[in-house]
C-alpha cells in the first residue's frame, strides 16, 4: 500500500500557468474549502457533525457537499479544508478498505482484516506527514471516528476519536473540532461534555455549536449533516438538513454604526 | 546430478513441463536439518534441530524472531533465510509505524510466498533455497504457515520440513486431533516428540542441538534453548522417548548441506 497519493486534487495546481520555469509548484493555499468538523464521544459511540458548504474563496460555491464519509463498515471520517484533497483521501481509504475486504489473510478463517478506526487514523498520519515532507501537503484536517479493536480482532467497547492535520500532527480526544470550530465550538463543547452523554444530548450540543458557527463563521452554512458510529460497529450518516436560526438578537439587529466603528456589526 | 539440458536456467521448461531449477531448490530444503511447527487454539510452536559444522563450532541458529508476535523456523540455505528474515522484520516494523498495530501474519506469509514465486519466473535470478515455517499469533489467533522455494504456501495445524522430517510429520498427523485443546506445555512436548523422530542415526536430542520457540495468547515470541530446554528433555527421557523413532527410512544422507 503506497503512502503517496498520486498527484490529485489540488496537488498539481500551479500558481501561475504562464510561469516559464520548469519547477513544479504545489498547493500553498486551498482553493475550494469546507469549514469546521465537530466530533464528540457519547455513551454508545461517537458523533460527528459538519455543514455541507464548500466555499470558493469567500463565495458559497457548493451547498450540498458531503464532508462526513464512511470509509469502511465501522469507520467514519470528517474533513475540512481543500475539498478535492478530501475526495482524494477518501478514495484512497476506500481503495484500501476494498483491498482488505478482498484479501483473505488466513486460509482457515474468512474474517476480514478490515482496518479499525485507530489504524485508519495512524495510516492517515503517515500519509499526511509523507505529503507535507514532500512540500506538497493534502490541505485537510481530518477527524477519524470508530471503535478500537481488541487484540483478538473483535471490535471493543472503547470508542475512538482522533484528528490528523495537514502536516501529520495526530492526537486523540473525547471532543474534537477543526478549523474555526476549534475556536468557537470547542470551548462550548468542553463546557457541556460528559462521558456518559445520551445520544440526544450530544446531538443537541452539536446542533447548537453548528448553529453558533453559522452565526459567526462566514464560511459556514445552516445546512448540516450529523453522523454516528455505534457500539455494534454501524456507521450512520444523516441526510443534509437545515437548522432553524434566530436572527432577532439585539446584537444582530442593531448595527454598530455611529458608535465610532466602521458601521459593521 | 546430471539431468539434462533444461536445467541451466530457472525460467526454461523441460519437455515434461517441469522447471528443474525450482525442483532443485525444493531439494535443498530437504537437505537442511529438520524443522517442525504446530499450533493449538491458543499457541503456535516451532521446533528445530540445529547442526554444527564440527565438534568445536557452535550450532547454527534455526529459529529466527521476526517480531513480538511472529517467528520463523528454517530449513535449507541459512543465508537465504536471513535475507528473507531481514525483509520480514522490515515489513513488520513498517506496518507498526504506519498502522500502529502488528502486521497480520497471513498478509506477511502471502507476500513472502510472492517473493519466493517471483524468483521462479525471473531471468537471471535463482529461487530461494530455503523453506520457512512461520509461527505467529495475531488478532485472528495462532497460525502456522509453510512456504517453499516454488512459491507455494500452506497454512497448517502442524507440519515439518527438512531432512528426515517425514517421521516428524507422521507423529504430527497421528496426534493432530488433540492439538486444538493442548495447553502451552503439552504443545511444546508434542513439538519435542516430533523433533526426536527427525534426529538421525544414533543421535539424540540435546540441549545443544534442540531449539524450540513458542508464541501465543498473552505470550510474546519466546525462544526456548539451552538450559531452558532441559525440563522438556527430562520429561521426554521419563517417557523413555529420546530418539525413539531414530531409524527412519530416509536414512542419514552423507551430502547434508547447510551453508
Amino acid at each position: 500500500m503506497s503512502l503517496s497519493l498520486q498527484a490529485g486534487g489540488s496537488a498539481t495546481r500551479a500558481l501561475s500557468s504562464t510561469a516559464p520555469s520548469a519547477t513544479t509548484s504545489h498547493t500553498t493555499s486551498p482553493i475550494t474549502t469546507g469549514t469546521s468538523v465537530l466530533a464528540i464521544k457519547y455513551r454508545s459511540g461517537v458523533l460527528l457533525a459538519a455543514d455541507t458548504l464548500v466555499s470558493y474563496g469567500s463565495m458559497a460555491k457548493y451547498k450540498n457537499a458531503r464532508r462526513l464519509l464512511p470509509i469502511n463498515s465501522s469507520t467514519l471520517i470528517g474533513g475540512s479544508g481543500e475539498y478535492s484533497d478530501l475526495q482524494s483521501v477518501t478514495e484512497l481509504l476506500k481503495r484500501n478498505a476494498l483491498e482488505d475486504r478482498c484479501t483473505a489473510d488466513s486460509l482457515y478463517n474468512e474474517e476480514s482484516n478490515e482496518e479499525c478506526a485507530k489504524e485508519v487514523w495512524s495510516y492517515l498520519r503517515a500519509v499526511m506527514y509523507n505529503r507535507r515532507s514532500k512540500m506538497n501537503p493534502l490541505w485537510n484536517d481530518l477527524v477519524v471516528a470508530g471503535f478500537k479493536k481488541n487484540e483478538d480482532g473483535t471490535i471493543s467497547d472503547e470508542p475512538f476519536l482522533g484528528l490528523v492535520d495537514k502536516i501529520g500532527t495526530a492526537y486523540e480526544d473525547d471532543i474534537l473540532a477543526t478549523g474555526f470550530g476549534s475556536y468557537i465550538a470547542l470551548p462550548l463543547m468542553r463546557e457541556k461534555y460528559r462521558p456518559d452523554m445520551e445520544e440526544g444530548e450530544a446531538r443537541a450540543l452539536l446542533e447548537d455549536c453548528l448553529r453558533i458557527l453559522f452565526y459567526r463563521d462566514c464560511r459556514a452554512l445552516n445546512r448540516v449533516q450529523i453522523a454516528k458510529v455505534t457500539r455494534d460497529g454501524k456507521c450512520l450518516v444523516s441526510e443534509p438538513y437545515e437548522l432553524d436560526t434566530y436572527w432577532d438578537f439585539k446584537g444582530f439587529v442593531n448595527s454598530k454604526a455611529g458608535l465610532g466603528t466602521d458601521g459593521g456589526w | 546430478m546430471f539431468r539434462n539440458q533444461y536445467d541451466t536456467d530457472v525460467t526454461v521448461w523441460s519437455p515434461e513441463g517441469r522447471l528443474l531449477q525450482v525442483e532443485y531448490a525444493m531439494e535443498s530444503v530437504k537437505q537442511g536439518s529438520a524443522c517442525i511447527a504446530l499450533r493449538s487454539s491458543t499457541h503456535a510452536v516451532i521446533g528445530a534441530l540445529k547442526r554444527s559444522v564440527s565438534e568445536l563450532s557452535s550450532h547454527q541458529q534455526k529459529i529466527l524472531q521476526i517480531d513480538d508476535h511472529l517467528g520463523i523456523g528454517i530449513a535449507g540455505l541459512t543465508a537465504d533465510a536471513r535475507t528473507l528474515a531481514k525483509w520480514m522484520r522490515n515489513e513488520c516494523l513498517n506496518h507498526k509505524y504506519v498502522y500502529g498495530t502488528a502486521l497480520p501474519s497471513g498478509r506477511l506469509a502471502n507476500d513472502l510466498a510472492d517473493r519466493h514465486q517471483r524468483t521462479t519466473q525471473t531471468y537471471v535470478r535463482r529461487p530461494y533455497g530455503v523453506g520457512l515455517l512461520l509461527a505467529a499469533f495475531d488478532r485472528n489467533g495462532p497460525h502456522v504457515y509453510q512456504t517453499c522455494p516454488s512459491g507455494n504456501i500452506y497454512e497448517c495445524y502442524g507440519t515439518a520440513i527438512g531432512a528426515r522430517s517425514q517421521s516428524g510429520r507422521t507423529y504430527l498427523e497421528k496426534h493432530a486431533d488433540s492439538f486444538g485443546t493442548c495447553g502451552r506445555e503439552e504443545l511444546i512436548m508434542h513439538a519435542v516428540r516430533a523433533l526426536v523422530g527427525c534426529v538421525g542415526g544414533d543421535g539424540e536430542l540435546t540441549v545443544e542441538n534442540g531449539s524450540v520457540a513458542v508464541v501465543g495468547k498473552d505470550e510474546k515470541f519466546t525462544l526456548i534453548e539451552g538450559e531452558e530446554l532441559q525440563p522438556y528433555l527430562d520429561r521426554l527421557e521419563m517417557e523413555g522417548g529420546n530418539n525413539g523413532g531414530g531409524g527412519d527410512a530416509e536414512g542419514d544422507g552423507g551430502d547434508d548441506m547447510e551453508t
